[in-house]
């Protein structure tokens, strides 16, 4: 029966020590996720003047570019996920990894042959155990990313997009979890490439007429230099919402895990008593009989 | 006078902004000067120093840009640079 007892403390104590991990996790997640969410509107302003010029390009109707318009030559699509490096964090990846899985044969059965790009280790985790192709992946800063890292990964998509012949890719999606706010992240798709001017165009009064832009050295050079910022821009702000996403995630992750561990503890607890009474009642009863069965 | 809205961004975040009376940057064929009333214009930048001379007057402000490129809309001037490191007084 001591035994019994021994065994429920033992339980008490490991997790009371997990407990101790899931709240420094916690409180770690929420001191990071100020910082993220900060980032995420520094780099407002620019992604903000970018989509302003590229949109006022748009309504111009002189946007014929090769960003702009539909690829025809290949049937190759680029999908970049967004993951994170690390689990404690919920559903958090496997949203994300169910989401582009769903794409993908979404895709697929559009006659589209996929290539996957990857940022963060849970999703190349996920892909090298399924041993499925995946042509590049960035892993290690997934919850803060840095700007020479979005360059990275949009260099690299920009490249394929503009890979001539069948080689390169028609179009590409991003997958990334929006952050909307502390306890909503939605999961969501997006097509980067050819681009679709979506938001940031301003509505204007009928009659006023749009600003008509002299192109300094023309049109070309000025799109050539102005679309890959867009897409930078927007790749980067894709990975900030994504690290904010995920620190909002593991906070709401750790907290749960924190009460578990304290509900855990709790139960524990009172067994341990009820095995410690029940020790006690079969010593006394023992002793009882004993004395009982001398006197008689 | 009439001014100028200026702002000056950078990928991670907003470098300047305010009222200038001219801003000098250097566009794809030469460096280019903004004054109030200037009509519409997108325009590449190339690495170089981009210098905003504020309404009241006084030494300009400078940086030195790693390429970008520069709006004009209606006396709003937007500077979109890749970074953009301040030129520090003592090295002028």
């Amino acid at each position: 029966m001591a035994g019994q007892q021994r065994v429920y403390k033992a339980r008490i104590r490991s997790t009371q020590s997990l407990k101790k991990m899931f709240r420094a996790q916690e409180l770690i997640a929420a001191s990071r996720i100020g910082k993220a969410r900060d980032r995420v509107s520094h780099a407002g302003p620019y992604a903000r003047a970018v989509t302003r010029a590229a949109s006022a390009v748009q309504a111009h109707g002189r946007a014929d570019h090769r960003f702009l318009t539909p690829r025809t030559d290949t049937q190759r699509v680029a999908v970049l996920l967004v993951a994170s490096d690390r689990g404690m964090a919920g559903a958090y990846s496997a949203t994300v990894i169910r989401e582009t899985e769903r794409l993908v044969a979404k895709l697929r059965g559009e006659g589209k042959e996929v290539v996957l790009y990857l940022a963060g280790r849970r999703a190349v985790a996920y892909y090298t155990f399924r041993q499925r192709a995946v042509e590049r992946s960035w892993t290690g800063q997934s919850d803060a990313p840095q700007v020479g890292t979005a360059d990275e990964i949009a260099t690299a998509l920009l490249e394929a997009y503009e890979r001539p012949g069948s080689e390169g890719v028609g179009e590409v999606h991003v997958v990334y979890t929006r952050f909307v706010n502390m306890v909503t992240q939605r999961t969501t798709v997006e097509r980067m490439l050819p681009i679709e001017l979506v938001e940031g165009v301003e509505e204007r009064a009928q009659g006023q007429a749009l600003p008509l832009y002299e192109y300094e050295p023309d049109p070309v050079t000025v799109l050539d230099a102005l679309l890959p910022r867009y897409v930078r821009a927007r790749l980067y702000a894709c990975l900030l919402e994504s690290a904010a996403s995920e620190l909002a995630a593991r906070q709401r992750a750790m907290h749960t895990a924190t009460d578990n561990a304290e509900d855990l503890i709790r139960t524990y607890t009172r067994l341990a008593n009820q095995a410690r009474q029940g020790e006690i009642t079969q010593e006394i009863s023992e002793i009882v009989s004993g004395a009982d069965a001398l006197a008689s | 006078m009439a001014e100028l809205e200026v702002d000056i961004v950078a990928t991670d975040g907003k470098v300047w902004s305010g009222t200038a009376r001219q801003v000098t940057a250097p566009a794809a064929d030469g460096e280019i000067g903004v004054l109030a009333g200037h009509t519409p214009l997108l325009s590449v930048l190339r690495p170089g120093e981009v210098r905003v001379t504020p309404a009241g007057g006084g030494a300009p402000e400078r940086w030195t840009v790693e390429g970008g490129f520069l709006s004009v809309d209606s006396d709003h001037v937007t500077v979109v640079v890749d970074a953009a490191t301040p030129v520090a007084p003592a090295a002028r």
